[in-house]
């Protein structure tokens, strides 16, 4: 009788379980806590190019002036969302975007920014995810703002929308553009 | 003003949903049945004022009230009437304030329908929904105030995010927390039904129409949200395994396994704790659903505005909700008596085989979801899930699903002989295989081994359908009388069942024989895609109520023989200046032509997407077939003789049970 009733104990223990790592899970949310990496120097990393595999790219192609590190891939449904806006950013206001194709084919990858607009400088295809384990990319999208010294000072999580670029990323990046140093 | 009457009826709802929830329970407790019977006025009180309150939130869209938050931040003075209407869910503690006014008319169903269930049981479960409505509208007022009032007045409102103006996402949202919160009716059925003790085979058959009907509804909802991901998000697929559509899909999973398990437990007394704890199950995946969506844990297209504090309050309400119910389940449940015997053969087997199943498919979607954040929790890494798990993971367990779908209703309860079986079934599933191999081969010319499984077993979803119904007649002088003798909830178990086949036959052959091509266009050019010539004639510019379009003619012909004319958009609307696709599609009973205008490639050129989507529009009528059977069930006569009857009883004792003025309201 004793065991009988230790069964049905199951479900409230799966549940306890569940929301531990809900709890936690609110507290790592990428949305509220700051990346770690800020202020920090871009991770090292090398990865090829997604558009010329002969050629690749890394931590010192971003150095030199203010741009956007933007994780995505073709088989996010919330970067297709975000997409239009990154192209309204690099083409309107002249951003420069640079992309971290993240655990994609790369003809997946080619045949979405064919469709939809190239709003890329370059890509680093990181196939495996290993690059976006070092920034920290919790999903895609995620979007870095470097400087010009090649340090991350800013990150926005999830798709950006109209009003963020305008009144989020553009105004870091005009403060960012303003330092000497 | 409207803001501060709005206030005012939301926080006199609370009160009232407060009262629901304690008073019977406390009536209950010490038998005193007036108080019982007080629910039957709160919850009255409760639906009022939060209609009300609702009222209120829309006269403030429809007069352009900017000075309240919610208003200016979700629409705009040249949003048209309709979506100012529809604005009202398009945010989040809008769509929370309609979730409360569901509930509350949820439970004032029950206290009108309720005239079958014994007092007691009736204030229990009206007392449970009240407790859930009080943990959601407190929510709702203290971290998601609709009414909140701006001291400075905007002029204008920033609109309503453009991908939800659309007729899609009018029904979308309603119909799917109308799923989400009718789960709240079984729920609290079977919370009460623990709390007495009493899990018997009346307590089912009074769940079951609650079941079904929040069951069709769900899906309903899930069947919008396809459809309008299908045509307005303009890249052609209609299912993402986003966690937001896993959100919905998951209740729904539950709920299936639910209203079959109540069939067993209602016709034969069978897995009665089960079917206990898959009420509850169901109903605390629409909470952990609003859990994943709104506290920001998840990154998804669907992105609300999220709040730490709104975060922590669901959590609070789903530990409280879930963990309370379980806790009651693992005190209760022990104590409940076995069901009826069966062997593995048996009605009973199929369904405890397609509970176990579908429980599994369950657990797998919910491992998805949640698999990237577990692995950060404890600090193995970041990593995200994709689509080619659910599929791998989630065809597999449909095709036994399918066809024991088609198996169960062949099955008699009890017991029934393999031998006897296999000897009657054989050339139903030979049949069923040669209609799977010829359907792609005059449809497409060619077929595949997983389009042979697919579809074998739809059709043998369909033939076993139709055996049935043909034994169920064939010994009748006059058939067609016979059949229309047959009771709904028989029909609407074959009507969903075979909306099932019609909806796997779409999925089978769409996922196999869909074609798509990025192409360049220029004015004048032409692509071919499966015999169909589509030719770029212009594009022009066209100006909507809000927004500017760019506009691209489609001619489409097969043979020289004009087809049709798509006008796929690239619309920028004014106010939250986001550049939207606007997809145009030709739909016939064969395949739908797909057409979406992508961006402009230089030298007059444009880039579009060209989908031919085989069976696409068989997905939209198995779906309808789906919650059409639903609702045919729940309208079974079965149900309301057996309130009358209760009723009549209930009349005749006519002592300390019945309530006084409350019978006028069972009709």
């Amino acid at each position: 009788m004793k065991r009988a009733s230790l069964r049905y104990l199951l479900p409230l223990a799966g549940f306890m379980v569940i929301v531990g790592f809900l709890l936690v899970g609110l507290g790592l949310n990428p949305r509220l806590i700051p990346s770690p990496l800020i202020d920090r120097p871009v991770p090292v990393f090398t990865l090829p190019m997604l558009e010329d595999t002969t050629r690749e790219v890394s931590q010192a192609s971003l150095e030199g002036e203010v741009s956007l590190v933007n994780v995505w891939a073709s088989w996010c449904v919330s970067c297709r969302q975000e997409h239009p806006v990154l192209m309204q950013l690099a083409h309107e206001h002249g951003i420069p975007i640079h992309g971290i194709n993240y655990k994609d084919r790369r003809s997946d990858a080619l045949e979405y920014l064919r469709h939809g607009g190239n709003p890329f400088r370059w890509n680093g295809h990181d196939l495996d995810g290993r690059v976006g384990i070092d920034w920290g990319v919790y999903g895609t999208p995620e979007t870095f703002v470097v400087d010009r010294q090649g340090r991350i000072r800013y990150k926005h999580t999830g798709p950006i929308s109209p009003r963020q670029a305008r009144e989020e990323l553009l105004p870091v990046i005009e403060r960012l553009r303003g330092e000497t140093t | 003003m409207t803001a501060e009457i709005g206030q005012f009826a939301l926080v006199l709802a609370l009160l009232m949903a407060l009262a629901q929830g304690v008073v019977p329970l406390i009536g209950v407790q010490r038998g005193w049945s007036s108080w019982v019977a007080s629910a039957y006025t709160t919850v009255a009180g409760q639906f009022l004022f939060l209609f009300v309150a609702y009222v209120c939130l829309t006269y403030a869209f429809l007069t352009h009230d900017f000075s309240v938050a919610y208003v200016a931040n979700h629409s705009n003075s040249n949003l048209p009437l309709m979506y100012r209407i529809a604005a009202v869910w398009g945010g989040h503690e809008g769509s929370l304030l309609l979730w409360a006014l569901m509930l509350a008319g949820w439970s004032l169903a029950v206290s009108r329908f309720s005239g079958s269930l014994p007092q007691v049981m009736a204030g229990r479960t009206i007392a449970v929904m009240g407790l859930v409505s009080v943990g959601i509208l407190s929510f709702t007022l203290f971290t998601s105030n609709p009414f909140e009032v701006l001291a400075v007045a905007p002029p204008d409102g920033r609109d309503l995010n453009p991908l939800l103006q659309d007729p899609g996402l009018i029904l979308h949202p309603p119909a799917l927390y109308m799923g989400y919160v009718g789960l709240a009716v079984p729920f609290a059925i079977a919370i009460a039904a623990l709390l007495g003790g009493r899990l018997d085979a009346a307590w089912a058959r009074w769940s079951r129409p609650w079941a079904t009907a929040a069951w069709a509804w769900l899906f309903l909802g899930i069947a919008l949200g396809s459809w309008w991901a299908y045509y307005t998000l303009g890249w052609g697929g209609w299912w993402f395994w986003d966690p937001v559509e896993n959100a919905s899909f998951m209740p729904w999973l539950a709920a299936t396994a639910l209203i079959h398990s109540l069939a067993a437990t209602d016709k034969r007394g069978a897995f009665r704790t089960w079917t206990v704890l898959l009420a509850i199950v169901a109903f605390s995946l629409s909470l952990l659903g609003a859990f994943l969506v709104r506290s920001g844990v998840l990154t998804s297209v669907h992105a609300f505005a999220t709040d730490p504090t709104r975060g922590t309050y669901i959590l609070l309400l789903l530990s409280t909700v879930v963990g309370g119910s379980l806790a009651l389940y693992a005190w209760r449940a022990p104590s409940v008596k076995g069901g009826a015997e069966f062997t593995a053969v048996s009605r009973e087997g199929t369904l405890l085989a397609n509970n176990v199943l579908l429980v599994v498919a369950l657990a797998a979607v919910l491992l998805g979801t949640l698999y990237p954040l577990v692995m950060d929790a404890l600090g193995l890494g970041k990593i995200s899930v994709g689509p080619p798990y659910f599929d791998t993971v989630f065809v597999p367990l449909m095709l036994p699903l399918i066809f024991l779908t088609g198996l169960g209703p062949l099955m008699r309860w009890k017991r029934v002989a393999p031998g006897e079986l296999t000897a009657r079934l054989w050339h139903t599933l030979l049949a069923a295989l040669v209609f799977a191999v010829l359907l792609p081969l005059l449809l497409q010319g060619s077929t595949t081994v997983m389009a042979t499984l697919g579809l074998t077993m739809a059709f043998w979803l369909i033939l076993a359908a139709l055996r049935d119904i043909y034994a169920k007649v064939a010994h009748r002088q006059r058939r067609l009388a016979a059949l229309r003798k047959l009771p709904a909830s028989y029909w609407g178990m074959h009507v969903s069942h075979m909306g099932l086949a019609v909806l796997v036959i779409g999925i089978t052959v769409l996922s196999v024989f869909e074609s798509e091509r990025d192409v360049r266009l220029g004015p004048g050019e032409q692509h071919e895609l499966a015999g169909y010539t589509f030719v770029l004639e212009s594009i022009e510019q066209r100006r909507g109520p809000n927004y500017d379009a760019l506009e691209a003619r489609v001619v489409v012909t097969r043979d020289g023989e004009p087809v049709t004319v798509l006008l796929p958009q690239r619309r920028t609307y004014w106010v939250q200046t986001m550049p939207m696709s606007n997809a145009a599609i030709h739909t016939t009973l064969r395949r739908d032509l797909f057409a979406a205008l992508g961006e402009p490639l230089g030298g007059g050129a444009w880039s579009l997407r060209l989908y031919h989507n085989p069976l696409q529009v068989w997905l939209w009528i198995g779906s309808g077939m789906i919650i059409l059977g639903g609702f045919i069930a729940v309208a079974d006569r079965r149900y309301r003789l057996l309130s009358r009857r209760r009723e009549r009883a209930a009349d005749a004792a006519s002592s300390d049970t019945t309530v006084p003025g409350r019978q006028e309201g069972v009709a």
